[in-house]
């Protein structure tokens, strides 16, 4: 594997001090087959994600919250969790395209999100795509906001016990930064060293709150010089940067201890289908930000790199509408869990 | 068979069971060199490590949210909240949380975790040091919750809390750590969760109690007994699950029923089994269902006339086992 030049980014701890390099090249250990299967798999996200808002409307999908604008983050990481081979994800409410990329079918994600029988991680019990997806090495109980973060720490803290490398990857929001639990968690992770990447997908809104009210910083990766680890401050809709720096904080972790990656990212849609940003974002905002769309960004990338031909994005395009059709019309007709379960499963055996 | 208190009887337990089975491990607040500030985790340090006996920061959130973490991974931790009062930072992580996972998880992840809180009053521990926090996780599903008062039953039921897959929140009152000692077996026993214990077997009227208030209602138990008053004593053991037959059993045969423990009395314990009776033995009851429990203040207080005039303490109970044994 040829060495890797850090890409553009901010070590936080030694003072905001940048260390560049010419944006959007393509990482050397990284195969075509890769790129364009990561292009395929994001294509498919976004076409899900905006079917689940249209469904939302329809009265079909009680409640959704959107990944678009975080697809870079979420694919990036993911890949490099991937080649890794050996990492567990902590997700958080805003990560569909992580969960759904990690394997999960088009029908299933359907399945979560209106309800049925089928739905992989709580089978109907909870907001969709929260649970657990154990094949796919995955926890997130709840979206009480940073309650992931001690967990993935105490989950890695039981790997190191039991003598396996696994590093945990716990996402959380900048809304989540503030909590408690986070500085809890990044304390103790800090003081027994432990192999967790804590990846914060900084859109600078919680719900309607701006960064400005969140913080005095400017940068949340700084936060993590008082643990005593390394943060970094990255561009989130750069797939290929968020793959690479994952990458090496996987690394990292796993010799040295935890690490606090930031990835500036953009929040396309309102919180939810239930909020309207419209009361508390300028009207241009999106616009401009949509002009860095990361799904259109990497086809770009991959395009001007040779990696991939017009007709192969728009086969993904065509290919990932026909797979979100067949998920919608198989996941409506497909059964709500039968009320017998309802006593299922308090208590474990 | 020896004679023990409780708190040697935990200590024994925890030792036993981190001898038994590599994965139990101990995190809380001074649980290392300094053994708990109640000793439960003495020498355990030094026999097992600081790998598996982990001073943590003083932050109780994290103490539960990252034994949580490792149960995920299969581990059996056994976080120790220092004082019950100190247990509310951590209630996202027990009661949001942990008590959720296998319901939200639809039995994919299991919780083999055991958090052990000394709780309770009577010590002169004010408003901070005092509290019962029973009520709140007996209220809540998915948890389990343990309320020994014997060494015997401590040490049977820790031993059963640490090998379980689901939540458990094992209750120590802290007044009975030195106070009440009783004959340990030597050697290997558990007790099940989920099974209430007659500690003394009467005809007259029942009184359900668990903690402390069970060594109370004991002796108020002795006092009328002298007046011609055969109270029969069930011990609950365990909250969660809650030995509904054995309760029904007592009151189907005595027709009377009094409830006594030092929570609140609003919304408690005494309220469920109140209408677990009414609803279940409604036709055995010959008098009305009695509770003596601590009243709507928030804690017991500091001043020594606060804290007795709070407590269920015997006299209590005995003035309402002589009131209903008169219907």
């Amino acid at each position: 594997m040829p060495p890797r030049k850090p890409r553009a980014r901010v070590d936080a701890r030694n003072g905001g001090a940048a260390v560049a390099e010419a944006a959007g090249s393509l990482p050397g250990n990284l195969s075509a087959d890769d790129l364009v299967d990561f292009y395929r798999r994001m294509v498919l996200c976004r076409t899900i994600d905006e079917r689940i808002w249209a469904l939302n409307r329809q009265g079909k999908v009680p409640i959704a919250a959107s990944s678009q604008g975080h697809e870079a983050a979420q694919l990036g990481s993911l890949l490099a969790a991937e080649k890794d081979g050996d990492c567990f994800l902590f997700p958080y409410y805003r990560d569909l395209a992580l969960k759904f990329a990690a394997g999960l079918t088009a029908e299933q994600v359907m399945r979560s999100f209106m309800g049925k029988v089928g739905d992989p991680y709580s089978n109907g019990r909870q907001f969709p795509l929260q649970g657990a997806d154990i094949p796919r090495k995955i926890i997130q109980i709840s979206n009480v906001v940073a309650a992931g973060l001690t967990q993935s720490v105490g989950y890695a803290m039981a790997c190191k016990m039991r003598g396996e490398f696994t590093v945990a990857l716990v996402y959380f929001g900048d809304g989540a930064s503030s909590q408690g639990e986070t500085h809890e968690a990044m304390n103790f992770a800090g003081v027994h060293k432990l192999p967790v990447v804590f990846i914060c997908e900084n859109n600078r809104y919680a719900i309607s709150v701006p960064q400005r009210k969140q913080m005095s910083i400017q940068e949340v990766a700084s936060r993590a010089a008082g643990y005593g680890f390394p943060g970094f401050t990255i561009d989130g809709m750069d797939f290929i940067g968020c793959y690479e720096a994952t990458r090496e904080a996987i690394n990292s972790a796993r010799a040295q201890g935890p690490v606090l990656l930031e990835m500036q990212v953009e929040r396309f849609t309102s919180h939810t289908t239930d909020d309207d940003d419209r009361r508390y974002r300028p009207s241009d905002e999106v616009e401009q930000a949509r002009l860095r769309d990361p799904v259109v960004t990497f086809g770009k990338l991959l395009l001007e790199h040779g990696v991939l031909t017009q007709e192969q994005v728009d086969e993904a395009a065509a290919t990932a509408l026909a797979t979100v059709d067949a998920a919608t019309d198989a996941a409506d007709s497909a059964s709500p869990p039968d009320v017998s379960t309802l006593h299922h499963m308090v208590y474990s055996s | 068979m020896a004679v023990k208190s409780v708190i040697e009887a935990v200590r024994e337990a925890i030792r036993e069971e981190m001898q038994r089975d590599p994965t139990v491990f101990v995190m809380g607040e001074d649980v290392g060199a300094r053994g708990g500030v109640f000793l439960a985790t003495q020498g355990l340090v030094e026999e097992f490590g600081e790998e598996r006996v982990i001073d943590t920061p003083l932050a109780e959130a994290s103490i539960v949210g990252i034994a949580l973490g490792a149960a995920f991974r299969g581990q059996r931790p056994m976080p120790e909240i220092q004082f019950s009062d100190f247990v509310w930072p951590s209630i996202n992580q027990l009661i949001g949380e942990a008590a959720r996972t296998c319901y939200g998880t639809n039995g994919a992840v299991q919780v083999p975790m055991t958090v052990r809180i000394p709780y309770g009053g009577g010590i002169r521990g004010g408003l901070f040091h005092s509290q019962n926090v029973e009520t709140h996780f007996f209220h809540t599903p998915g948890l389990k919750v343990v309320t020994p008062c014997t060494p015997y039953d401590a040490k049977g039921l820790l031993k059963s809390a640490i090998r379980d897959n689901n939540p458990v929140v094992f209750l120590e009152h802290k007044k009975t750590y030195r106070l009440v000692r009783g004959e340990v077996p030597d050697g290997e026993y558990t007790l099940p969760l989920g099974q209430a214990d007659v500690k003394r077997p009467g005809s007259n009227v029942t009184v359900v109690s668990y903690g402390l208030t069970l060594h109370y209602c004991l002796e108020a138990a002795q006092e009328v007994a002298a007046e011609g008053i055969d109270a029969e004593v069930v011990d609950l053991r365990t909250l969660t699950p809650l030995d509904k037959d054995t309760i029904l059993t007592s009151v189907r045969k005595t027709g009377k029923l009094l409830v006594a423990h030092e929570d609140n009395i609003t919304g408690g314990i005494g309220a469920e089994i109140a209408a677990l009776v009414a609803d279940e033995a409604f036709e055995y009851l010959d008098g009305p269902i009695m509770r003596v429990c601590g009243p709507d203040v928030p804690t017991m207080p500091f001043a020594q006339t606060l804290e007795d005039a709070y407590t269920p303490d015997p006299a209590k109970i005995a003035a309402a086992l002589r009131r209903l044994a008169a219907y």
